[in-house]
């Protein structure tokens, strides 16, 4: 298990005192196409930090180097570090299991298991050794509760995940990543497949969330940046462009290709 | 507008997309004709034989009476055998190249291998049997050796039939597992193979009916022209339905007077082959139903 640092009173030009993850000139490469240039930034804790940026500018990559979801696709490489409480995560010794224990995901489309509600919900819990079926039980209500399915779904735990409907799923698969207990959530565009009553819901629970985990969620939907996030990157090919908190993004950037993108000029 | 619904033009295209759906529906009658006509013929030669005895008796006066049991007993050991063999290890490939190999030479190396091994002559499995079972490892003509013939032969087909079954369940079930911190094998286990079950099983029952049908790779391997008894064990030589029909169609010295019983057991190999299929169906249909019905 990663652990996180103590603080400091060292000073913090970003005014973030006790970052969660702390990325250090980190590039990425597919091959020898370079993706990611240099990107530093430092996202706090118990905040959502949104990802903002056209398609193709590396956002969704720079999401998956932070649990190392990209080590699936052959022919990657890094450079540069990114620092999960104390630990750089990119090095042969990192313990990849315990990093994605502490660092959950939430993908794009809801991939609940072909499973029962309840097994959704206990696979994490169960690959970390409990088996005590009282446990699990409880951590099956308690994360339901925390997600707001338990009282639609509380009858039928034992029914297939697959026949909830799509916003119900993706608040299944986020009760299944917060099963483990993480301390930070990523997010690749949780709701850009529901409709707007349930992408509402999600958006709402992302921002109950926060007080437990940090979250960092890539979007499409300035909106939705602007609900929800305190603070905004703005990506643009494989740069970070801008790095700052929401309200000053979204209403006096200090880039010219900020203030285009979130207003719509271009993107 | 009654000029373009009578446009001559037009019209000769629907005639020509008649004509071309007529040939093609022809050509699918045709698969089910041939398949009618096979049967009936045996059916009509055969007929005659089947009874009790004929499935449960030895064979008696120079194989002209008498049963088929120890042909049955002999195809049943081998396919087992090549069951056992063919399985697990066309499905550990097909982890191995679906799951965790990346596209390097060698994996395509691999693949071109299995394409080529699916392509090769069952005759020319019977001598390598020989070479490597009968005499390499000196388990004799045997069940065993006749087995592990006919398991290579049908590695090709199982390998490829469990990679499309892998290759069904969706990427973003593994993403999920390996999410929440699971390793590969776990993923493999809890997630991939229990969706992957009822395809691998399938298309290896069907791999498996046709290695059952196989004549060549027992000809040199342990198969028998007529033995006093059912064999003891799988290191014994053994009788089999394919090789019995090779036997009284063109090797027996009264050819005619046998020829009902030759047409009666392989009505009793098509028959056994069939029900392998309807098993495959059964299962695939219990476990789809069991695992939440349509795939995504």
């Amino acid at each position: 298990m990663l652990t996180m640092p103590k603080p400091s009173d060292q000073a913090a030009p970003d005014g973030i005192q006790l970052p969660a993850i702390t990325v250090r000139n980190f590039s990425f490469y597919y091959g020898s196409n370079r993706v990611l240039h240099d990107i530093s930034l430092r996202i706090p804790r118990n905040e959502v930090t949104a990802l903002i940026g056209p398609s193709g500018c590396g956002k969704s990559t720079f999401l998956r180097s932070i649990n190392r979801m990209n080590d699936l696709i052959a022919g990657t490489r890094s450079e540069g570090e990114i620092i999960v409480g104390d630990a750089e995560i990119h090095t042969p010794a990192t313990d990849i299991v315990s990093l994605r224990r502490t660092v959950g995901m939430v993908f794009q489309r809801s991939n609940p298991f072909p499973k029962s509600i309840a097994e959704n919900i206990t696979y994490g819990p169960r690959l970390w050794g409990i088996r005590d079926r009282w446990q699990l039980d409880q951590i099956v209500e308690e994360t339901l509760r925390q997600v707001g399915l338990w009282e639609e779904v509380r009858d039928r735990l034992g029914a297939s995940a697959l026949a909830l409907s799509g916003g119900q799923q993706q608040r299944l698969c986020i009760a299944r990543a917060i099963a483990v207990k993480p301390e930070i959530l990523l997010m690749d565009e949780p709701a850009s497949a529901l409709d707007p009553i349930a992408t509402r819901r999600i958006e709402e629970l992302i921002l109950e969330l926060k007080e437990r985990f940090t979250i960092v969620i890539v979007t499409h939907n300035m909106q939705q940046a602007a609900r929800i996030s305190d603070r905004t990157a703005f990506f643009y090919l494989g740069e970070v462009v801008e790095y700052d908190t929401t309200r000053t993004i979204f209403t006096n950037p200090r880039q010219a290709r900020t203030e285009d993108y979130v207003t719509g000029r271009f993107g | 507008m009654s000029q373009r619904i009578h446009d001559t033009r037009r019209s000769k295209q629907i005639r020509r997309d008649r004509l071309g759906r007529g040939l093609i529906a022809l050509a699918a009658g045709l698969v089910l004709a041939i398949m009618l006509l096979i049967i009936v013929d045996l059916v009509a030669g055969g007929a005659s034989v089947l009874s009790w005895e004929f499935l449960t008796a030895m064979p008696r006066a120079r194989l002209t009476a008498g049963g088929i049991l120890p042909c049955i007993v002999g195809t049943i050991a081998v396919t087992l055998v090549t069951t056992l063999f063919a399985i697990p290890f066309g499905l550990a490939t097909a982890i191995y190249l679906n799951e965790y190999a990346r596209d390097t030479w060698g994996t395509r190396l691999i693949r071109l291998a299995i394409r080529n091994l699916a392509g090769v002559p069952s005759i020319v499995y019977g001598i390598f049997g020989v070479a490597l079972f009968v005499n390499g490892l000196s388990l004799g003509t045997s069940i065993i050796s006749a087995g592990l013939t006919l398991g290579l032969l049908t590695i090709p087909w199982t390998i490829t039939a469990s990679e499309e079954a892998l290759r069904s369940v969706p990427p973003a079930w593994r993403e999920a597992s390996l999410a929440l911190g699971a390793s590969r094998w776990k993923t493999i286990r809890s997630i991939v193979l229990p969706r992957a079950v009822p395809g691998i099983i399938t298309g290896g029952i069907l791999g498996i009916t046709r290695a059952a049908g196989e004549t060549a790779p027992l000809l040199f391997t342990g198969a028998a022209f007529s033995l006093p008894g059912l064999p003891q064990s799988v290191f014994e030589p053994f009788m089999a339905l394919p090789y019995h029909i090779y036997v009284l169609a063109t090797q027996h010295e009264k050819i005619n007077a046998v020829r009902p019983l030759a047409y009666g057991t392989a009505l009793v190999l098509i028959g056994m082959i069939l029900a392998l299929s309807l098993v495959a169906i059964i299962i695939r249909a219990r476990l789809r139903k069991r695992h939440g019905g349509a795939s995504l």
